[in-house]
């Protein structure tokens, strides 16, 4: 848990962008990443709603002054059609995490309990251990997986956040 | 169908070398009688090549290369054109579609490997997108801050037929560069430039690329405002002119270093504060205030905060600023400059009986009227030749700047050589890098290329010598070449005139024998072998700990 201690206290910026879908896309993004020693927490991509292109949410570690070079860096990218940094903005983000926990008949209730505060899923169920579906942001995530790992956390797998910008006049 | 895009793009030279997978697009050249093809000896020597036919004539320089070891060959000479901005577009052939993935013979992934080198590359997959990618590829590597861009053709499509459409325009939705500049910042700016009593232009790469000459040249004199250039910014300001004030950083000239640190504002035109000029960037010039102008967004507060930054092509910032600026003098700020480079003189020679390499350098620039193409290689030789060898004219000097790759100054010549026929080309080398790249001597010569190197050899890799001797107690672990071939013999192997010259009685007929012979010359110098390049400050400390001259310890030696 010491890993997921530190990562709290790092402050973070989310970053979106509208890319090509072609092959090599995320290996140019992820090489410029890599290579000018920006660290990320996660990226998430797929398609979006305009044809041959993808929407793609990079949560990367770092204030202001990296995010700009992060953001410039990207824009110049010849298959980056467009990069916004959205952190200040007024954004919904999600993630999608499967979590796979110890669980027996004494404990399933009481997991099926947290679950319910959640409002996660509760999605296979077998004599040993139960898959949780969550969505949420990171904190909530976070949180419920805290909760958990006093069960025996078995296996976790999560997306990585995707996120939108709100509409401005509601 | 690629013959047809390169003329389309009035390319006239390809450097290059065949292979397997490439041999379909060489076997239909002799039908495009207007595409001089040069054969090279070392695909590196390709990309150099087509590197310094780039700087010179401000055109894209070509290459070709075979699958496998031809593309990775290429390797150095397209990271040294991406460090230094220049454009060239590598051609290489690729194993044909249904193989590719499989290890097949000389396959190899260059678009993978030159991915971070590159500023794009592309992999045709399909035959009908050929003519547009070539497009494509000439447009990203010529405009906005220019580089190398690669374009990987699988045999089976060199083979194959298809619709050739080459589009008279592109349209890349991820690629605009700016072509305007936002007037509020340029507001800014003379705002800043109005209440500076200290102000002086860094003149970078970016004025020779855009052309901004007249403009830096008229921005100077109507605010009187001293120029200092960076390595790949020399002469794009006429040294000659009263407000020019050499190149600073690790070795530039002491003064130049101290006119930066006491200025009040730096106006920083198309260059990137690369770390051989800042040292420390934290201490860096910290009484001024910075205009960044860069084309390269992403340039802007890399390394230095710019108080006010300008995203545009050199010659639009600098014309709109010349047009929106008061007309002002400086007379205390030059009277100070004038005190800095008295008191700090940088590049006066010792008197010695012994050959020293910049005695050689001062005797060229004054035998060839300061006129020549100089092209160097990296390393002591090139500090040598920058500090004196002074540029009056413009895009006089091609040199490996970011990259730092020893061996350009064969090839590079010989590309520079083949796009300024009319002029006179001196490839000063050193020993070292002479030797890594000197196969391409035999392109020169069958060519008959008129290029003249001038060998400055020291017999050691001379910078790492010097770095050995400051802060490594002399310790010389493999810097001595025991080894060196006589470079005279080696010039006749490949029907080349050649000199040797030991004294420094010598030097003055050698060089003008050289002038006077039509067709390619080289002269071994051998010079004095222990001597350093001052000024000297060490890597990433501050002007404060500047060397300025030999200590007396070593100039009794």
């Amino acid at each position: 848990m010491t890993i997921k201690d530190t990562k709290n206290i790092i402050p973070t910026r989310t970053v979106t962008a509208l890319v090509n879908d072609k092959p090599g896309v995320l290996n140019r993004i992820t090489s410029m990443l890599r290579r000018r020693g920006f660290n990320i927490q996660s990226l998430a991509v797929g398609h979006s709603e305009i044809d041959h292109l993808s929407r793609l949410t990079v949560v990367v570690e770092g204030g202001d002054d990296i995010v700009e070079k992060i953001t410039k860096q990207l824009h110049k990218l010849i298959d980056i059609i467009k990069v916004n940094d959205i952190s200040d903005d007024n954004i919904v983000s999600r993630e999608l995490a499967l979590i796979k926990v110890n669980s027996d008949t004494k404990t399933r209730s009481e997991i099926m309990q947290i679950v319910a505060i959640y409002r996660a899923k509760i999605v296979d169920v077998s004599s040993s251990s139960i898959i949780i579906e969550a969505t949420g942001d990171d904190q909530k995530i976070q949180a419920l997986q805290n909760l958990l790992s006093s069960f025996g956390l078995i296996e976790v797998m999560r997306t990585g956040l995707i996120a939108m910008n709100r509409e401005k006049n509601k | 169908m690629v013959c047809e895009s390169l003329i389309r793009e009035g390319v006239e030279h390809i450097f290059g070398i065949p292979g397997g997978a490439i041999l379909p697009l060489y076997q239909v050249l002799p039908e495009y009688k207007k595409l001089k093809h040069i054969l090279v000896r070392h695909e590196q020597g390709a990309a150099h090549a087509a590197d310094g036919y780039a700087r010179a004539t401000g055109k894209a320089g070509v290459a070709f290369a075979t699958s496998g070891p031809g593309t990775t060959n290429l390797v150095t000479g397209i990271m040294t054109a991406k460090m230094d901005s220049v454009p060239i577009v590598a051609i290489t052939g690729q194993v044909g579609r249904p193989v590719i993935g499989t290890d097949a013979f000389q396959e190899t992934d260059i678009t993978g490997i030159t991915l971070p080198i590159t500023k794009h590359n592309y992999l045709v997959m399909d035959i009908n997108d050929l003519g547009e990618t070539i497009k494509e590829a000439f447009h990203i590597a010529t405009t906005g801050r220019p580089g190398p861009v690669l374009v990987d053709i699988p045999k089976d499509i060199l083979q194959g037929n298809g619709v050739f459409n080459y589009p008279e325009n592109v349209n890349i939705p991820g690629y605009k560069p700016n072509t305007s500049v936002n007037q509020k910042q340029i507001k800014r700016a003379c705002e800043l430039i109005k209440k500076s009593k200290r102000p002086v232009l860094l003149a970078g790469h970016g004025i020779k690329i855009s052309k901004a000459y007249d403009e830096l040249l008229e921005l100077a004199e109507k605010c009187q405002i001293p120029v200092i250039n960076t390595l790949l910014g020399l002469s794009s300001f006429p040294a000659n002119h009263f407000l020019y004030c050499g190149w600073p950083g690790m070795h530039g000239m002491a003064y130049s270093n101290l006119i930066l640190d006491q200025s009040d504002l730096i106006i920083a035109v198309g260059m990137r504060f690369d770390d051989r000029i800042t040292g420390n960037p934290d201490k860096f010039a910290l009484a001024s205030k910075k205009i960044h102008i860069d084309i390269d967004a992403s340039e802007i507060g890399k390394i230095i905060h710019a108080d006010v930054p300008i995203v545009s092509d050199a010659k639009i910032a600098l014309s709109n600023l010349v047009k929106s600026v008061e007309e002002k003098t400086h007379v205390a700020w030059l009277n100070q400059i004038d005190r800095l480079k008295n008191n700090h003189p940088s590049l006066a020679l010792r008197d010695t009986e012994k050959l020293l390499p910049q005695f050689i350098i001062k005797e060229l620039h004054e035998l060839t009227n300061g006129d020549s193409i100089i092209v160097t290689g990296v390393g002591q030789h090139q500090m040598w030749a920058a500090q004196h060898y002074t540029f009056n004219d413009k895009n006089k000097i091609i040199t490996s700047g970011g990259a730092g790759a020893m061996g350009y100054e064969v090839p590079a010549a010989l590309g520079a050589q083949i796009g300024r026929p009319n002029e006179m080309v001196w490839s000063i080398a050193g020993d070292g890098g002479f030797q890594m790249t000197m196969s391409e001597l035999a392109t020169i010569s069958e060519n008959n290329l008129p290029i003249k190197f001038a060998i400055i050899n020291n017999g050691f890799l001379g910078m790492v010598r010097q770095w050995q001797e400051l802060f490594y107690e002399k310790s010389y672990v493999s810097t001595s070449y025991k080894g060196i071939p006589d470079f005279v013999k080696l010039a006749e192997a490949f029907d080349i005139y050649a000199l040797k010259v030991t004294d420094k009685t010598q030097v003055k007929p050698a060089i003008l024998d050289a002038i006077k012979h039509d067709g390619p010359v080289l002269i071994d110098f051998i010079v004095e072998s222990e001597e350093n390049v001052y000024p000297f400050i060490p890597s990433g400390a501050t002007v404060q700990d500047m060397m300025e001259e030999p200590s007396s310890q070593e100039i009794k030696q």
